[in-house]
């Protein structure tokens, strides 16, 4: 009598795996026809051109001297970044207080990556931001607690840029999705004034808006009024950050089916908590790609507050640039804040994305 | 007692225009409590304008509508108070899709009748038990098929406590094989004595749970009639030209 093992072995168990497309071999990948030929050649081609600009960022480049002089050899100037570095992240704020506008960063980054994680979104989390922005803002001001008072003309740097974007978006949003609810109305009056304001704000440049408000509306306020230039600054970029996220979160409330609202009704949930517990965060997560947008482009167009001389991190790095004891490296400075908001926006394009894939696991229909 | 007060529902002379389109033509309907009525007819036909009417979905021009004593008007409050009474469970389930199974029960308790969150969650188990899907409480609707949704839909009506639940088309969204499930569901409450108002095509269910089947055509109530005597032996023509359409 033969045993005969019936035991499956393993490959019998396995499920087979889905054959791999064979790999393309590198020459056909790169000149398989005719258009990747193409391309791979003008490809080449741009990387040829582009030899003197990376001999000039790196190889014939000056990273560090104490003397600018030997800056004047052609390569970029590297050592002027790092001799100019507290004044362009920080401007003319005063250098021995400027641990104030660096804690104040610190704080915004801590609060950021607070407030990453959608499950800690709630109330509490409004309290927070509620709280660090003041404190942020009182210790650039200082003049409590022993600190030396600082005016706002002095403030400058990337502290600036950060407060201007994240106050911008932050006080716009509110008003957006005022102006975003009141548009959908059915109450005349609320749905004219919110067309109005959106389309009026729209229709303007946003450089008009900030001559509109650092220049026009001292003149309009009666004598004796003032309103600190930053201050208006600020109101210019909120007013055009409402506007424009005001249209983003119509549309998001848009996308959100009317059964939806129905059910809550039927439900008997009263209106502006229907509102803001079921149809905003849906609308909004429908619409985080241009929110996402919006929050960029105002990141970058708080760069246009130079024009009506605030000093934030592009004005600064001008301003830097200007000193006649170097040799005017505006290449190096540019590159630099360039660098710095690409890191900005890059980050929030990033976290966005992420954001997207976590919200589409819930498989939504 | 009078017998004004052991109507669930009573709807007078209503009358609903969409425009110049007359969607309702005096339509009476008394419903006892404890009732289980099944409206049926050709698609616009203005069942599912009917029940929406009751909880002021829509809103009525003529007539009137009066739940368990209370009168829908003009009156916020009142319309508050008739909400409270009446679930609805929608056709395309309406569930709320950024919320959890559970929050899709809990959050609307918190909401509109101010329960803690402890009481409504305990709340929301216990009615997800009752339409037996308490493993997927922490699933999302989206991740759940269509007869599971509606059974969720149902369990959140519930937690609301109401007298009387209206069912617009609950199944007609569903495969097939999920009509059963949602059905069964409804034939449960339905034993234990919940007043309700179904609009559905579900024959089957209608000779088994209803009291007496509403036959809706133009937007007129053209008879009304216990489930035997509607089903073998309907009074009218379009009675029984409608049921020779839908049983093939």
């Amino acid at each position: 009598m033969t045993v005969i093992d019936t035991a499956p072995t393993v490959a019998h168990i396995a499920p087979s795996a889905p054959p791999r497309p064979p790999r393309k071999p590198i020459l056909q990948l790169f000149f398989g026809d005719l258009v990747a030929s193409i391309l791979t050649i003008s490809t080449g081609f741009l990387l040829i051109l582009m030899i003197p600009a990376l001999n000039w960022a790196v190889l014939d480049a000056v990273w560090a001297t104490n003397d600018p002089s030997t800056c004047r050899d052609g390569g970029a100037c590297w050592a002027f970044i790092a001799a100019k570095f507290r004044f362009i992240i920080f401007g003319v704020y005063p250098p021995d207080e400027q641990w104030r506008p660096l804690l104040v960063m610190a704080l915004i980054l801590a609060m950021i990556l607070a407030s990453l994680s959608p499950k800690l979104w709630g109330q509490r989390l409004i309290v927070a931001w509620v709280v660090s922005v003041a404190m942020m803002l009182i210790l650039m001001w200082g003049g409590v607690l022993g600190m030396t008072p600082v005016p706002t003309s002095s403030w400058g740097g990337l502290p600036v840029t950060l407060l201007l974007a994240l106050l911008s978006l932050g006080l716009g949003f509110p008003f957006a999705v005022f102006l975003a609810l009141g548009r959908r109305s059915s109450l005349p009056i609320p749905r004219m004034l919110s067309l109005m304001t959106i389309e009026m704000v729209r229709g303007l440049p946003l450089v008009g808006l900030l001559f509109v408000a650092s220049i026009l509306l001292p003149l309009l306020l009666p004598a004796g009024w003032s309103i600190d230039k930053l201050g208006r600054t600020l109101a210019a970029l909120t007013v055009f950050a409402a506007a424009y996220l005001a249209e983003v979160v119509r549309g998001g409330l848009q996308g959100v089916a009317a059964g939806q609202i129905e059910a809550a009704k039927a439900l008997g949930i009263p209106g502006w908590k229907a509102v803001w517990h079921l149809v905003l965060p849906q609308a909004l997560q429908k619409v985080i790609p241009p929110l996402t947008n919006t929050a960029i482009v105002m990141v970058k167009n708080t760069s246009l507050v130079l024009i009506v001389g605030v000093f934030d991190m592009l004005s600064a790095a001008r301003v830097a640039a200007t000193d006649p004891v170097w040799p005017a490296p505006f290449v190096e400075s540019y590159v630099f804040v360039a660098l710095i908001y690409f890191l900005i926006c890059f980050g929030i394009s990033n976290y966005s994305r992420w954001l997207e894939t976590r919200v589409q696991s819930r498989s939504y229909r | 007692m009078t017998a004004h007060q052991l109507n669930a529902i009573e709807v007078s002379a209503l009358d609903k225009w969409y425009g110049s389109f007359h969607v309702l033509k005096t339509i009476d309907l008394r419903v006892a409590a404890g009732e289980r009525i099944v409206v049926c007819g050709p698609s616009g036909s203005g069942k599912s304008t009917l029940i929406r009417c009751i909880n002021r979905l829509e809103e009525h021009q003529r007539g009137s509508i009066c739940v368990n004593g209370i009168m829908l008007g003009d009156s916020v409050k009142n319309l508050d108070a008739i909400r409270r009474e009446v679930g609805m469970v929608f056709q395309h389930f309406n569930l709320f899709p950024h919320l959890t199974v559970k929050e899709n029960c809990a959050l609307p308790q918190i909401l509109s009748r101010g329960r803690r969150r402890r009481e409504a969650e305990d709340m929301a188990r216990h009615f997800l038990e009752k339409v037996r899907i308490p493993e997927q409480a922490d699933k999302y609707p989206g991740q759940l098929s269509g007869g599971q949704q509606q059974r969720v839909a149902i369990a959140r009506a519930l937690c609301m406590t109401p007298k009387i639940m209206l069912f617009d088309e609950p199944t007609s969204a569903l495969d097939p094989e999920m009509v059963k499930e949602v059905l069964d569901t409804m034939v449960t409450l339905a034993e234990e004595g919940m007043t309700m108002i179904v609009v559905t095509h579900e024959m089957g269910f209608a000779r088994r749970v209803a009291d007496r089947v509403v036959f809706m055509e133009d937007g007129q109530v053209k008879e009304v009639n216990t489930p035997a005597a509607f089903f073998d032996a309907p009074a009218q023509e379009s009675t029984k030209r409608f049921l020779a359409n839908i049983m093939h």
